[in-house]
């Protein structure tokens, strides 16, 4: 152990976050004089033309939206070491629907989860006596309200659409939730569920304030990492739709003279999962284009909460009349919720 | 010889843990054998809700996190 703790050179761990938020805070400040400086005058685009309109947005966008993730994701990894699905499952089992199932949606939210999890997570609900509409409000509201796409949506959009987004998610996964477990579907959980005894497990290794710092930083470097791509072509084609898309062609698709518009905005959110990182950039150029608010929101919702791998996992432990329910309901409630915003912002 | 078990169904975080294992086993030098569970089934008897889940010699050490190399070596050293 000595020898492999010798070989780093040693940090104090409080000197590299003081530095490491000092530089994040310069990089702000210098994000947009940078970015109009090298548009306008490094490249000499005229700040009337299209072009320059939409290279400026591009280059101020790009910093902004990656320095964000990692201020914002290093903290909400470090805030959520502190929450475990067994904390959840403890707080879940036993209640009534109701509370157990709007507590249930609340603490999707903050507890990290990730598809591949959602079968052992599926299981170790039930196991533990959480009802199955309990389970399913968390199983719908924690892929839906995740940081990435907050901060995207924070980010790009503003915090009015943000807190509707966050909200409505809430509502679709209590509803989903409450009505599922109306419905007494347990039966069309596959057999073997209710068969295996799930042992629970007592993780002795407390991880020190050091340790959660680290691992934060760490699944941070991991998910920007991985979006990262996503966040530059998304914010690409954002700007090409800025500068070059005519208003009027989207307001004629997308608007609220096409009443097909958000269910077929939800279809097409499927198979976009998990690229609520390069989605969300498109959809706040659309949302400048005239794209309604309500169409907008039902799509990166679908976007989140639908995904066709995770159906894919979950047909394990459901039997297809289950997995049909849970997708349905949940397509209904972000439908509704499409409407409902476009009318009330109509 | 320990035992160490990857419990996940295969996902990307599953596979860069069972990789920090081998490298800190070779870090160790210490024998061991690695396995990967990848039924949903025994994951759940295991009491592991969040993937990866990482096991030694039949105990869960950590759920839910790729953990680096240099701590699953000093996990194996201590037990």
């Amino acid at each position: 152990m000595t020898t492999l703790a010798a070989r780093r050179v040693q940090v104090p761990l409080w000197l590299t976050v003081v530095v490491g938020s000092a530089l994040w805070l310069v990089a702000w400040f210098l994000a947009l004089p940078l970015s109009t400086w090298v548009a306008f005058d490094v490249l000499g685009l005229d700040q009337a033309s299209q072009l320059g309109h939409a290279v400026a947005f591009f280059l101020f966008d790009v910093p902004k939206v990656l320095l964000l993730l990692t201020g914002i994701v290093t903290l909400v990894s470090f805030l959520r070491s502190f929450v475990s699905p067994e904390k959840v499952r403890a707080a879940l089992a036993g209640r009534n629907a109701v509370v157990g199932t709007a507590a249930a949606a609340g603490f999707g939210i903050v507890t990290p989860f990730c598809s591949c999890s959602a079968v052992p997570l599926f299981i170790g609900f039930l196991e533990a006596g959480v009802p199955l509409g309990v389970t399913f409000a968390f199983l719908v509201a924690s892929p839906m309200v995740n940081e990435v796409a907050i901060v995207l949506l924070w980010g790009l959009v503003g915090p009015q659409l943000t807190i509707a987004y966050v909200v409505a998610g809430l509502v679709v996964a209590v509803f989903a939730g409450l009505l599922i477990g109306r419905l007494g579907l347990e039966r069309y959980v596959e057999d073997y569920v209710w068969k295996i005894r799930a042992g629970s497990i007592d993780v002795d290794f407390r991880p020190t304030l050091a340790d959660r710092t680290r691992d934060a930083w760490r699944s941070t470097l991991d998910i920007v990492g991985r979006v990262w791509p996503y966040v530059i072509a998304g914010i690409g084609l954002g700007a090409v739709i800025h500068g070059f898309v005519p208003t009027e062609l989207v307001v004629q698709i997308g608007g609220r003279g096409n009443p097909l518009a958000v269910p077929a905005l939800v279809a097409l959110g499927v198979p976009l999962y998990s690229n609520a990182a390069g989605t969300i950039p498109i959809i706040e150029a659309l949302l400048g284009k005239g794209l309604p608010v309500g169409s907008a929101l039902a799509f990166m919702m679908a976007i989140t909460a639908l995904s066709l791998p995770e159906m894919v996992i979950l047909r394990k432990v459901m039997k297809p009349r289950l997995l049909a329910t849970f997708v349905g309901v949940v397509a209904a409630g972000i439908v509704a919720i499409g409407y409902l915003f476009n009318l009330l912002a109509g | 010889m320990k035992v160490i078990e990857v419990l996940g169904p295969g996902c990307n975080n599953c596979q860069r843990l069972e990789a920090n294992a081998r490298e800190a086993v070779a870090q160790t030098g210490i024998e061991a054998e690695i396995r990967h569970v990848t039924d949903y089934a025994e994951i759940a008897q295991r009491g592991v809700m969040n993937t990866p889940g990482l096991v030694i010699d039949g105990r869960v050490v950590s759920t839910g996190k790729v953990v680096a190399p240099a701590t699953i070596a000093v996990w194996l050293q201590e037990g």
